[in-house]
């Protein structure tokens, strides 16, 4: 049997014990109220410059930001140091499969439970949105655009989690380091930067490195990505602002994520090689 | 000290020590497992059991010594498709089912889930493989523990106090299935401080007290090094057990009982020349040292030597 079937089978029991308890109609229920609230809300019953789903994916991109990262880490923290605790993980490691396919398929069975939440809330709201207003279709590919870069962004923090949950003794532990992340990630990264753009007054940072940090942000630079994408169609207010004077290509930002991606999987695969259970 | 008879033991521990910090966990330990054989590893807390079952599995590197699982080292690929592990006290996903966790191990193990099914049967489990693992009792569960542990014809079953908080019922039913792949030629080494539970049920012991093996061997060899007295009670006839008494010593007890105690050399002596009295004598009993009797000698002994 080839290592993916071993991949297949963690992925698959990681899915199972996701849905079973019950993660995967919570993570799509949620998501689904926000997009469909944010939708409606935006069309606010005025006459529309933009198409109601290009509206919709500005709004949705910055809630994104917020929702995604924290679904992400909310379904990985447990998921190593939980069956630690539990005595499992002995079990497993006992078994001849490898600590890299191991890692490989956690991941992929909670991405496949966020892309599901990702694609079922999408298309609801959309769906909904396109019955009561019309067809959209340049809006849609901006929808699909948001989905598929979503998924990256989730990607990401759900591989960030796997690393906290193999790091940790402890699932509380775990837990506790996982929102610190997502405070810092989505909050005060983005707080500090606002901080540093008053103080600077249009200098070096400002002008020069600014544009970096926000893109070394895996939530700003999945945002910055998704606006530059609508064109001006619709508003940008606060940092988003630097979408529309980006001094590089926004594909960097979006290689920027796979750079995430790829780092925090290296170090969760350092990291569980030196797992002892 | 190493009492292992066969010339290919499936798992060889050769003069293993680990060390935490300043405690030293394991101290030139050694000894061999041969295939189809049970050794029980008696210890108490902390004596070391679950650091030596670490270091089986690949998990924990030992500072000094060696040790093979079929021939390579521990953790490697091959030595990993030969052991098997049960931990104390399993806790499988709770909402998964029985066949959800054994087609679940079998794909870890590179087996055919189907291969893998009828093992459920064999632990009395068919009924229960579709139901949640969170409803299973904790017999059930600890059978479910021992089929996946038998998915794949291990060589070699690594027990951790696999009995532990079973009922007498489940306990001798397990140790069934455990004698039954023992003579399929699967080596067994099983860990234990309830004594009683392993008596007659494994081929050696080993004891491990404080990091270090203090007695590897059978029973029977261990008993009569320890060379710990057996004891005979012999209940009078009428009117008689004063003149046994008087002629062979011992403890008078409940009027017409009379103990006597002796070493294991003399025993055959000893009932010799009781039976040249055997119009005297009603009943004889001869209660050979228990294990409990033999694990507290050794653990005793070794803990004397250290104070020493």
């Amino acid at each position: 049997m080839s290592p993916f079937t071993k991949i297949g089978a963690v992925a698959s029991i990681e899915f199972r014990v996701a849905l079973r308890n019950r993660w995967l109609i919570l993570a799509t229920g949620v998501m689904t109220l926000f997009s469909l609230a944010l939708t409606f809300s935006g069309a606010g019953g005025l006459e529309l410059k933009a198409g109601i789903l290009t509206l919709a994916a500005a709004s949705l991109a910055t809630l994104s930001v917020y929702l995604i990262p924290l679904i992400a880490l909310l379904i990985s923290y447990d998921s190593i140091a939980g069956e630690v605790e539990r005595g499992t993980m002995a079990l497993v490691l006992a078994t001849p499969i490898s600590r890299g396919a191991l890692l490989a398929g956690n991941a992929l069975g909670l991405i496949a439970v966020l892309a599901i939440a990702i694609a079922a809330s999408l298309a609801i709201s959309s769906v909904a949105a396109m019955a009561v207003y019309g067809l959209d279709m340049s809006g849609l590919a901006a929808i699909v655009r948001l989905g598929l870069t979503g998924l990256l962004l989730g990607a990401v923090f759900i591989a960030i989690g796997l690393m906290i949950s193999i790091a940790s003794p402890r699932t509380g532990q775990a837990a506790a380091v996982a929102i610190g992340v997502w405070l810092v990630a989505t909050v005060l990264y983005d707080l500090a930067l606002l901080a540093g753009i008053l103080a600077d007054k249009d200098g070096v940072f400002t002008k020069a490195l600014f544009p970096y940090f926000v893109t070394a942000n895996p939530g700003d630079a999945f945002r910055i990505f998704n606006l530059t994408g609508l064109q001006n169609a619709a508003p940008v207010s606060g940092l988003d602002g630097i979408a529309n004077t980006l001094p590089f290509s926004p594909v960097y930002a979006l290689a920027g994520l796979v750079a995430w991606l790829v780092a925090a999987l290296a170090a969760g695969y350092v990291q569980i090689r030196r797992l002892t259970p | 000290m190493t009492a292992g008879t066969a010339q290919n033991p499936i798992l060889r521990i050769d003069g293993v020590g680990v060390t935490f910090a300043d405690l030293k966990a394991l101290q030139d330990v050694s000894f061999t497992v041969a295939p189809g054989e049970k050794l029980a590893l008696l210890g108490h807390n902390g004596a070391g059991k679950s650091t030596l079952f670490k270091c089986v599995l690949g998990f924990l590197k030992p500072a000094a010594g060696r040790i093979t699982v079929a021939g390579d080292a521990p953790g490697s690929d091959h030595a990993r498709r030969s052991v098997s592990y049960l931990p104390e006290q399993v806790a499988f996903p709770r909402m998964l089912t029985g066949i959800e966790i054994i087609t679940y191990f079998a794909r870890l193990k590179s087996v055919d889930p189907r291969e893998a099914l009828p093992l459920l049967d064999l632990l009395g489990l068919a009924q229960a493989g579709r139901r949640r693992v969170g409803d299973y009792s904790k017999g059930m569960r600890q059978r479910l523990g021992l089929a996946q542990a038998l998915i794949g014809k291990p060589d070699l079953l690594l027990l951790d106090e696999p009995t532990s908080g079973l009922d007498p019922v489940s306990r001798r039913e397990f140790y069934e299935i455990i004698d039954r792949v023992a003579s399929e030629g699967a080596a067994v080494l099983l860990s234990s401080h309830a004594l009683s539970e392993v008596e007659g049920h494994v081929d050696r012991i080993a004891i491990l007290s404080k990091g270090r093996l203090v007695a590897d061997g059978n029973i029977k060899a261990l008993a009569e090094a320890a060379r710990l007295p057996i004891t005979i009670r012999i209940k009078a006839r009428e009117g008689q057990a004063d003149a046994l008494s008087d002629r062979f010593g011992g403890t008078r007890i409940n009027g017409r009982s009379v103990e006597l105690s002796c070493e294991p050399a003399g025993k055959v002596d000893l009932v010799g020349r009781l039976t040249e009295r055997r119009e005297e004598i009603d009943d004889i009993d001869i209660a050979l040292p228990s294990l409990d009797d033999i694990y507290r000698f050794y653990s005793n002994r070794a803990e004397k030597g250290d104070a020493a």
